[in-house]
């Protein structure tokens, strides 16, 4: 570890934390529906949109409709991108000629892609078509990613409101988060990536001479595009195999550290945003703390294991840390940091291969993402995990005192309480039971790039990167075959909803509780003590979960590296 | 619930044309009009033909040659369409080695790289990045301590003084962006060309 890395680690944290407060101020102004200083652009195109379909932007919904919406919203997704990928060999800009993608990994994309996973059983450049990226997977990025800030926003109105029955309206949600929030953020974006070096393009492959006189074919296409939003709304799905670590994806230090950026800020803002609309920001910076206490954390123990490197490198007297698997430009600290980002954030982007990783350099990630994605998180989806987490933690504490606990002037009762433990709950069913269900299969261990502990971990994480929506991946596991296909996306369905529809059961019977005034017996929200009561519970209950498994996996694999033995 | 169908497909097909055709199209006229090096992709040409990418590493197995880091990118097998073979540097299927840190596979593969390179130059301490693959097995860098490793090689087999190649992995090698971010490193493309280019002189 160097004080230039601890430096770059530093700089990020400071400027996700000078955005969150002008960006939160801003997204609230958004889903209050005020004017911003975009509005005399875009609110043309809102009420165009209102006007076509048929939404009454006045008309509020109960929390049951606003869920309908949301489901039938997905299903029409599914559809487009199913289709697309289908139809892609007789559908125009296939410069490349990829033929139709076969059924069951069509159906596998089209979930991940709705479900904000965007797990790939395919190599972008190697499969996909400009046009399925474009219409298929770019517009999903922006949609699933939309989807995520509006349910996240219904939440807070049921904290924020009192005694009503609605918790506003998804259309209303979607289209003005799609406009004002993503689109021009994406713009600027885009056009700074391209001037870093992605390509935007729909020019065919290229075909170049080598110095060496021999051919190469350079996959290009309209890349900048579709990075931007895979980055801002933590989709994380590559244009390419190689992902965020493929030049034309993250051409240098600063397309990085933008790219790192893009991940966070909505995220960080949204807390921002619950505090704006419960009338005490303090109440999001608290959030935010819990979350940066678990960001750093694991920050620090992957940077500290991907310096220290391997046993095996020691022995043969090479230096400078693990770099199988890394790229040159981005170094130790920039990977290390990227790993613990993407995972932390539900994105799944990579720059770098986290299969290759050192054994606890890799895990963290993985904790990451069976903590439930909370430390800031996917767009969305962070805010309200994490939410499910404190009225966890606020009932905790008021079992040790013996009051009916409150949060933001909301009792939390029995109903809310249910609701919270089967969100969290049915994670692990998910990602540990198809876990066992895998490793006894025959088929599945051939689909191992590892043999020893490091196999086991690599159908792990598989499993629990779906079920958390992330996407990213051990990527030696050949996921690629009709089983993975199927429980991978049985597993990305239920992460992503029966996480929602609890979450919206509980915005639901917030909104129509009355909103009590503080007393002497209230538990502040908003100092370390909150703090640190919630960090306990989020890792007690994680530790509880899934230890058992990280000791099969990447404990014993650590053990092992430090013995210098090999599988 | 029956009145959310029509806005499901509606505001649907809408947002899918704004953000799936209308924002990637404009994003390619716009940059290709801004941008239109970094758009293409960054293509370099030599004699009006084109010798690579800038941003993508290129295989080099020449002695004259500096050399990229090994490359784990495959190709289909053209004997098995089921199978893969080694194509390093297929710059039209990313990939990565994918191998963990106790793999035996791993280390073999290491193991032979190192030896190789201890007997092309005795002298030095074989960087690390000289014998890892990278992420997407398209690194078009390596570090300046890979590059200076291999003078000994690439003066011999130019019979050019190892100074002045000293000199040319000097001028080729990039800092850190305001001395922070990222890592020294040396685009070995770049470099090569830069080394032809003296030799012609």
């Amino acid at each position: 570890m160097t004080a230039i890395g601890w430096i770059q680690i530093f700089l990020f944290c400071a400027i996700i934390v000078a955005l969150t407060k002008p960006f939160g101020w801003y997204m609230t102004r958004v889903f209050n529906g005020e004017r911003t200083f975009l509005s005399h652009l875009l609110r043309p195109v809102e009420a165009a949109i209102y006007w076509i379909s048929g939404v009454d932007e006045k008309r509020e919904q109960h929390w049951v409709t606003y869920t309908v919406a949301m489901l039938l919203f997905h299903v029409g997704g599914f559809l487009i991108l199913y289709a697309v990928m289908r139809l892609q060999a007789v559908l125009p800009l296939n410069p490349a000629g990829q033929p139709a993608v076969p059924e069951d990994l069509s159906f596998n994309t089209a979930i991940s892609f709705i479900t904000n996973t965007n797990w790939q059983n395919y190599g972008g450049e190697s499969t996909m078509s400009y046009l399925v990226q474009m219409l298929g997977l770019t517009h999903q990025n922006f949609l699933s990613a939309a989807t995520g800030i509006a349910l996240a926003v219904a939440l807070i109105r049921g904290f924020s409101r009192a005694s009503v029955r609605t918790v506003g309206n998804f259309w209303v949600d979607v289209t003005r988060t799609t406009l004002y929030v993503l689109l021009p953020i994406c713009i600027v974006a885009a056009l700074f990536l391209v001037w870093q070096g992605i390509p935007q393009t729909l020019g065919p492959y290229v075909d170049a001479t080598t110095l060496e006189g021999a051919r190469q074919t350079i996959a290009v296409g309209p890349v900048a595009s579709q990075v931007a939003v895979k980055m801002l709304g933590t989709n994380g799905g590559g244009f390419f195999n190689a992902n965020a670590a493929h030049p034309f994806e993250n051409p240098t230090a600063l397309s990085n550290f933008v790219q790192m950026l893009l991940i966070f800020t909505i995220g960080a803002a949204l807390t921002n945003v619950f505090g704006r609309m419960v009338g005490n920001q303090r109440q999001g910076w608290a959030i935010l703390a819990v979350m940066g206490i678990l960001f750093l954390a694991g920050v620090t123990v992957t940077y500290w294991a991907e310096a220290h490197g391997t046993a095996m490198l020691d022995a043969m007297g090479l230096t400078g840390g693990n770099m199988e698997g890394k790229e040159v430009r981005f170094g130790i600290v920039a990977s290390s940091l990227f790993a613990v980002v993407t995972t932390a954030a539900s994105c799944g982007a990579v720059n770098a291969m986290h299969d290759s990783f050192t054994a606890l350099g890799g895990m963290i990630p993985l904790i990451n993402m069976q903590l439930g994605e909370i430390i800031v998180g996917g767009v969305g989806a962070g805010l309200y995990g994490m939410l499910l987490f404190v009225v966890l933690a606020i009932f905790v504490a008021g079992l040790m005192v013996g009051r009916t606990p409150e949060y933001v002037g909301k009792k939390i009762e029995a109903r809310e309480v249910k609701m919270a433990m089967l969100a969290i709950l049915v994670l692990p069913l998910m990602y540990l039971g198809w876990t066992a269900v895998a490793v006894v299969l025959p088929s599945t261990v051939a689909a191992m790039n590892n043999a020893g502990p490091h196999g086991f971990t690599e159908v792990l994480y598989a499993f629990t990167s779906a079920t958390g929506n992330n996407g990213s991946a051990f990527a030696g596991l050949s996921a690629n075959t009709f089983f993975y296909n199927l429980t991978l996306a049985s597993a990305m369905f239920v992460g992503r909803f029966f996480m929602i529809v609890p979450a919206m059961a509980i915005a639901g019977s917030l909104a129509g509780k009355k909103s009590i005034p503080p007393s002497a017996g209230t538990f502040p929200t908003t100092g370390g003590l909150f703090v640190g009561l919630v960090v306990g519970v989020i890792l007690i209950i994680g530790g509880l979960t899934f230890f058992p498994a990280l000791a099969l996996g990447p404990i014993v694999e650590h053990l092992a590296d430090n013995a210098n033995t090999l599988f | 619930m029956l009145r959310e169908i029509r806005p499901a497909i509606l505001v649907l097909l809408l947002l899918t044309a704004i953000t799936g055709v209308a924002y990637p199209l404009a994003m390619t006229e716009v940059a290709g009009a801004i941008f239109p090096r970094q758009a293409e992709g960054s293509l370099i040409e030599r004699d009006g033909k084109v010798v690579g990418s800038a941003l993508i590493g290129q295989e080099f197995k020449d002695d004259k040659y500096f050399h990229g880091r090994p490359s784990a990118t495959t190709s289909p097998d053209p004997a098995d369409a089921g199978k893969t073979v080694p194509a390093p540097y297929n710059a039209a299927n990313s990939g990565a080695s994918n191998l963990g840190p106790t793999s035996k596979a791993l280390a073999d593969r290491i193991k032979g790289d190192v030896d190789k390179l201890k007997a092309e130059n005795p002298s030095s301490a074989v960087p690390v990045d000289l014998v890892t693959t990278s992420a997407s097995g398209l690194d078009p860098d390596i570090s300046p301590e890979g590059a200076l490793f291999q003078v000994p090689r690439v003066a011999k087999a130019r019979g050019m003084p190892e100074d002045k190649l000293r000199r040319l992995v000097a001028e080729n090698t990039s800092g850190r962006l305001i001395g922070i971010f990222g890592e020294p490193r040396v685009n070995v493309l770049e470099l090569n060309l830069a080394l032809d280019a003296a030799t012609s002189k």
